[in-house]
């Protein structure tokens, strides 16, 4: 049992303690709660993560707490016009991740015109803000594109259970916005969208609260809307081994102009809370294949022994999950609980945005949801909302923008 | 119709300041000059100095009282150059304006209530607005626009209401929208007078606290209400339907009179454009007759009239914006084409009948005009 579930100490107590006291929690949770201050001294919750880089930032960086996601639609057909896009928002992104205002700012410009930043984020810490572009399918239809739509870029299958709404899935292209502070990722894709008004429209959006994994294993793992540790085994931000073999996409993969990129499954996954809080403890438990305390793999101790696969039931859902399952198929996920309001019948509109990041789907986030057809899981939710995107390589420095490797001719 | 009387306060406040903003000629005054100290109580507001250099102003304004405080600088026809709303008891407050030479008030309204306690000030010099004369011509030529969509109305709007008197209930219908065609074309300049619009264009839930929408709703949309969904005309209606006619000519009488600056015609653009988002892209202004999409037409016709005469000028100091929305003014024109017959009619379809998905293309369509639309008057002053 660990603290959460105990009315005293609570966590936030055993935060206080020194000394003994720490220790005593430390061990009373399996080591998470001494971890999570690891985390917050590392990576303090107000500070900036680099835009420049090999790879985007949002995928290997440590999870934030909130989520805006966005997908947009081109309406333009003038391939310069879009290029010309792609810069102005590479430019806005690099200055909102370092918690500058956008163009000439929100305040102090000419009277007679609106302001280039809409305010909302002034005087708020970057918040380790990142931005991540993505590319969906249907682009590659525009501008002369389809002999370099990446093969990996497949059209989703149906998978099993999916009632997808198409006004919540596809998008020509997407941004993810993460960052400690809603209103912060809100601001980004708010000014994004308003850069964009003309030549993108949104598709659809989706709010975020609550990561359901992390890419920090020493912090306290994440609890999903379930009630359950989510993400134990995934891939860490410095696993670069796992990473290079799992995640980015080689440059010995085809297409050139994705290496250093990555795949990304978007999927609105609508829990149906209110029957799976009627169900008893045995059964929650015997679905996960986790204990809901620790998290521990059922018949082993701790939330990171190895699981024992046979012990758990055929549908559980860690079992049918696993690579040991899947020939080995392993993702990077990103996820976030949402409750979207209600949904008309007196019941929550909430669940999981799945977000995962993979070097080929195929590979990864196809093989493991055919798996989950079976998935004693499957009675509690449903895919409602589903898109893929690739994501192409980082932002190198200040003259590089989203996209060059796709629009340019050398690339 | 914009909701009830805190927007049409800021309008008619961003209209007057805009009518004194489109130069931004800087008098010799010292630093200093402009300050104008302005204390208020609850019964007081005293100000540091009567006289002031015309052009940049700003009042330091100080709240010495117990009560919440609102301080304006007004036209000496009670038109709003500036204000500053909630200013609480111990808090100081700036507010600045661009002022031309001439007469004005500072109002202080403890309690936020009343007319306020006025003191007289004067800006004083200012040498004539130089003007770069495209500009003139084109408020000047925007000026008979605006007076010859209100003549046009006039004829349109009677036949609308000698419908209503002949109990014609079907004729009634037929004239209403065509009735209302010159005055969405133009609807910034008569919303800029304040007490018209919320006599002829407001809708029931624009109504202000107090207001009965049995004895105090008029104009158009009550008139709409009861043709098409109480499909009765009884007295009271053939009333309104005369009351209608009598606030049009109101309007057509002050109409050529108001205040037009080359910024107000190009805010007034981008406020149409706002009209259509608000109001006519969610079925909202014509709930009952449907005709949003003839009001949504207008909307646009007096936006691009607006943009058509700022254009030249416009071109010089943007020229890339200038391409931007001669793009999109065509883009959204076409895309409301697909919505009637042909180009020279105004028989849209009823908006009831435009679905969902329709409706996100033509609100997309309004963003990617309005939002570069909102850089022009920037880019005439510039």
């Amino acid at each position: 049992m660990t603290d959460t579930n105990s009315p005293s100490p609570s966590r936030r107590s055993l935060l206080g303690w020194g000394g003994a006291g720490l220790a005593l929690g430390a061990a009373a949770a399996g080591g998470a709660v001494a971890m999570a201050r690891t985390e917050d001294a590392t990576e303090p919750a107000g500070s900036a993560i680099a835009f420049h880089g090999a790879h985007q930032a949002g995928i290997a960086t440590p999870v934030q707490d909130r989520l805006h996601f966005a997908a947009f639609d081109v309406t333009t057909d003038d391939r310069e016009a879009f290029v010309r896009l792609l810069k102005d928002w590479t430019e806005a992104a690099r200055r909102m991740t370092a918690g500058h205002a956008v163009g000439e700012g929100a305040y102090g410009g000419l009277a007679e015109a609106p302001p280039d930043d809409t305010g909302e984020a002034l005087g708020l810490k970057p918040s380790r803000l990142t931005l991540t572009i993505g590319f969906g399918p249907s682009l590659f239809e525009k501008f002369g594109l389809t002999d370099r739509r990446p093969e990996a870029l497949v059209d989703l299958p149906k998978f099993a259970g999916d009632n997808l709404d198409k006004n919540r899935s596809g998008g020509d292209l997407c941004i993810q916005a993460c960052a400690d502070d809603p209103q912060v990722a809100v601001h980004a894709v708010r000014n994004l969208a308003r850069i964009g008004f003309g030549k993108v429209v949104i598709r659809w959006s989706q709010l975020g609260f609550g990561k359901t994994s992390s890419t920090t294993p020493e912090a306290q793992t994440p609890r999903n809307l379930m009630g359950f540790k989510d993400g134990t085994r995934n891939i860490a931000g410095t696993e670069t081994d796992r990473l290079k073999k799992f995640v980015w996409v080689d440059e010995k993969d085809e297409p050139a102009w994705m290496a250093g990129g990555s795949y990304l499954v978007a999927r609105r996954i609508r829990m149906h809370i209110e029957t799976w809080d009627r169900t008893s403890l045995q059964e929650q438990e015997d679905i996960f294949g986790r204990d809901k305390g620790e998290g521990a793999p059922i018949g082993k101790a701790k939330e990171r022994d190895e699981p024992f696969l046979k012990a758990m039931k055929p549908d559980a859902h860690v079992r049918l999950a696993h690579p040991d399952s899947n020939h080995g198929a392993t993702i990077l996920r990103r996820g976030y609980s949402f409750t979207d309001g209600t949904d008309g019948l007196g019941r929550l509109d909430a669940g999981l945005f799945f977000l995962a990041y993979q070097r080929d789907v195929r590979k990864g986030f196809i093989p493991i949801q055919r798996s989950l057809a079976a998935d004693a899981l499957n009675e509690y939710i449903q895919h409602v909302g589903s898109a893929l995107f690739a994501v192409p390589p980082g932002v190198r420095d200040k003259d590089d923008w989203w996209g060059r490797t796709l629009f340019s001719k050398e690339a | 119709m914009r909701p009830a009387r805190p927007a049409s306060v800021v309008i008619a406040a961003a209209a007057a300041l805009a009518a004194v903003t489109g130069c931004t000629e800087k008098s010799d005054a010292k630093d200093g000059d402009h300050v104008i100290n302005v204390t208020a109580t609850d019964d007081k507001c005293q100000v540091s100095k009567k006289e002031f250099p015309a052009g940049h102003v700003e009042l330091a304004v100080e709240n010495k009282g117990s009560k919440v405080t609102e301080v304006y600088v007004l036209f000496p026809d009670d038109r709003v150059v500036t204000e500053r709303e909630n200013i609480g008891p111990g808090t100081r407050q700036r507010v600045t304006a661009e002022v031309k030479a001439g007469d004005y008030q500072i109002a202080c309204k403890p309690g936020m209530k009343g007319d306020g306690i006025r003191q007289a000030v004067k800006a004083t010099g200012g040498k004539a607005v130089q003007r770069d004369p495209r500009l003139d011509k084109a408020v000047a030529a925007y000026r008979s626009y605006v007076q010859a969509q209100a003549d046009e109305t006039l004829p349109k709007a009677e036949a609308f209401a000698k419908a209503v008197k002949d109990g014609d209930l079907e004729a009634a219908k037929k004239a209403y929208a065509p009735s209302r065609i010159g005055w969405e074309r133009t609807e910034p300049v008569a919303e800029s007078f304040g007490d018209i619009d919320p006599k002829v264009d407001v809708r029931e839930d624009g109504l202000e606290d107090g207001q009965d929408p049995a004895t105090d709703w008029t104009g158009w949309h009550r008139l709409e209400k009861a043709l098409w969904q109480d499909k009765k005309i009884g007295t009271r209606e053939k009333d309104l339907a005369d009351l209608l006619i009598k606030d049009l000519k109101d309007w057509q009488n002050r109409v050529g009179k108001a205040e037009i600056t080359p910024t107000s015609m190009a805010n007034g653009a981008k406020e149409l454009l706002d009209e259509v988002a608000t109001g006519k892209v969610t079925g909202e202004e014509e709930r009952y007759s449907h005709t949003d999409l003839v009001d949504f037409k207008a909307n646009v016709e007096g936006a691009q009239k607006s943009y058509d005469l700022l254009k030249p000028v416009a071109k010089e100091n943007d020229a890339a914006l200038v391409t931007e929305l001669d793009e999109q003014f065509a883009a959204l024109d076409k895309l409301l084409d697909q919505y009637r017959p042909n180009t020279t009619s105004y028989d849209f379809t009823s908006y009831d009948k435009v679905g969902k998905a329709d409706r996100k293309e033509l609100s997309d369509a309004v963003n990617a005009l309005a939002e570069p639309l909102s850089k022009l008057a920037a880019a005439v002053v510039k």
